[in-house]
């Protein structure tokens, strides 16, 4: 405004460039600073996750042992996986460990939470031993707990046993094989489910509780009415992560058994990883590996579509 | 006393004694591992005693004379702190263009880092392989951490807890003529230390303990960490135990203390997220 009356009309015209050609330079000047922020973590997350995404993609229309060259294939491979019975049993052994899992360390998440919100002595000591399990690698939990329920001489069966109760050879029973995976697994979870739910139980407000005792709420009504849906975004957290997990759920099984007994604890990227390096199908690993990726993908897109159903972000 | 005070001493203590059985669950795995590594020609044949009848810490200097433990111990320690490192930066960054810095596009391009969150690592096992056999980086540090240092999850985590840091603190930064960067490390940075903290804890939870790549790309037992000396040590038929879990108590302790220095952190970290 200033140069309009500042010049004469007829120099107008050279100033509107002037003022864009500054707002680009400006422009330019911040895209460049959101480059300089951005470009660390997206040139490796491009170079070492989504660029090796895409080359298992071309690989999966392919037959290939990782040795000789490929050979093109087209859809060979996805189509031989969803006709190979091999391939429903690995999904449905990994929907059973995330339907009997998730449940179990949700719940006793929320219980842990609960109990350890409450002004007792020694609680922080209390969620540091429930928290240690978290800290710990798969490789010495699942080495722990391959121990722990060795069927003849662990001390799960012998505790058992002092009660007259016959315990089942867990991972070298096919019948229960999952459930000691799933064991392991929910003890080892079970801390971090209890530390996002208790960050969730402290950012309530209190004068809801208050509130509520007023209208002579009990604690299970409290729970229900109050705590519970303040609570959903913890728990549309913990549930988003667990299915992510879940899903890809691997070292466990690898360490505690391999996939095994006759294949009763096979779950996909078990499989993914025998296809790869027992069987020298590196192909038919990667047309595996991108149905996981898109089931994974449709869960995930369905919670976020349900949230608004019942996630009360306030 | 009244009746509704003595009912709550009863079901405090009821809680006690439920949580303090519930702990000691938890910690027995861990109690089992030290017994067993102070036991000498342990097995998973023999169940041991908890106390047990000669203890030494034998299995210990096995460990160190059967394989090069220290230098193990220095890999995972190269791996997991430059890997740690690199992340916090990276996703700082990041996570501060998607909290304060809007442009055309800027909601695609963190639907693509979340995607990568949803992407099983395995699948990127072969490719990733092959990349790194073409860079020539098969059995090298550099190759172990390059796939570590930027995770979707600690821009995620980073972001929610910068998004809770009111704006008016960065505009009077505007005003007193302070640029993005400085906006960055003096305001943002100091205030998010609490999910800095927690995201520490995670990042180097995973390069710690991780497993599958370090197995894959480590081809030399000089140049193996923690995790893959372990298995390596878990022969098909002799399978020392002792030793064993001599290595789990080792590779246990770095881990506790960084969750004994941050566990202040943790919760508030978490809390501060927005993930309530």
């Amino acid at each position: 405004m200033s140069t309009m009356t500042m010049q004469p009309p007829v120099a107008a015209p050279p100033a509107p460039p002037a003022t864009a050609g500054r707002r680009r330079v400006r422009k330019t000047k911040y895209l460049f600073t959101v480059a300089v922020f951005l470009l660390p973590s997206l040139i490796p997350l491009l170079a070492f996750v989504i660029g090796p995404m895409i080359s298992a993609a071309w690989a999966s229309l392919h037959s290939w042992n990782l040795i000789s060259p490929m050979t093109w294939v087209g859809l060979d491979n996805y189509a031989h996986l969803l006709t190979d019975p091999a391939t429903g049993w690995a999904f449905l052994h990994t929907v059973y460990y995330i339907a009997v899992y998730l449940p179990l360390v949700y719940i006793g998440g929320l219980a842990l939470a609960l109990a350890l919100n409450t002004k007792l002595h020694g609680r922080s000591f209390l969620r540091g031993m429930y928290f240690l399990p978290v800290i710990t690698s798969w490789v010495v939990v699942a080495l722990v707990w391959r121990w722990l329920l060795s069927p003849s001489t662990g001390v799960v069966n012998t505790a058992l046993a002092w009660f007259g109760i016959d315990g089942p050879g867990w991972w070298a029973d096919p019948a229960w094989s999952m459930p000691a995976v799933i064991l392991a697994s929910a003890w080892k979870d079970l801390g971090f489910v209890m530390v996002i739910l208790l960050a969730g139980l402290q950012s309530i407000n209190s004068d809801l509780y208050e509130a509520a005792a007023l209208d002579g709420a009990g604690w299970w009504r409290r729970l229900f009415s109050v705590t519970l849906p303040m609570l959903s975004p913890s728990t549309f957290f913990v549930i988003v992560l667990s299915l992510i997990n879940g899903f890809q759920v691997f070292d466990q099984v690898y360490v505690m058994t391999g996939g095994g007994p006759n294949n009763s604890s096979e779950v996909v990227v078990q499989q993914v990883y025998d296809l790869t390096f027992r069987y020298g199908q590196a192909g038919m690993a990667s047309a595996l590996s991108w149905l996981l990726f898109i089931v994974i993908l449709i869960v995930t897109l369905i919670q976020f579509y349900g949230q608004r159903k019942w996630v009360n972000y306030d | 006393m009244t009746d509704t005070s003595r009912r709550n001493v009863v079901s405090t203590t009821l809680l006690y004694v439920v949580l303090i059985a519930g702990a000691l669950i938890m910690v027995f795995p861990f109690v089992w591992t030290v017994v067993t590594s102070i036991t000498p020609g342990a097995t998973l044949t023999t169940t041991p005693k908890l106390i047990p009848d000669n203890p030494s810490l034998s299995p210990y200097f096995d460990l160190f004379d059967r394989v090069p433990f220290a230098q193990v111990i220095v890999n995972s320690l190269i791996i997991a702190g430059a890997g740690t490192v690199l992340q916090l930066i990276t996703s700082a960054m990041a996570a501060y263009v998607f909290a304060r810095m809007p442009f055309r596009g800027r909601g695609a391009v963190f639907v693509l880092y979340l995607a990568t969150m949803m992407i099983p690592f395995q699948v990127l096992i072969v490719p990733l392989f092959a990349e790194m056999k073409a860079l020539g980086l098969i059995n090298t540090y550099l190759g172990a951490i390059l796939p570590t240092i930027a995770s979707a999850f600690g821009v995620f985590l980073l972001r929610q807890a910068m998004s809770t840091v009111p704006y008016d603190l960065d505009q009077a930064a505007t005003i007193d003529g302070a640029g993005h960067f400085r906006i960055f490390f003096q305001i943002m940075l100091p205030l998010i230390r609490p999910a800095l903290a927690t995201l520490l804890v995670f990042a180097f939870l995973g390069t710690w303990n991780s497993f599958l790549w370090p197995l894959i790309i480590l081809r030399t037992p000089l140049m193996q960490t923690l995790p893959v000396a372990l298995t390596s040590l878990q022969g098909e038929f002799a399978t020392q135990w002792d030793l064993l879990m001599a290595g789990s108590v080792i590779s246990i302790l770095p881990m506790f203390a960084l969750y004994i220095f941050a566990q202040k952190y943790i919760i508030q970290g978490v809390a501060g997220t927005g993930l309530k």
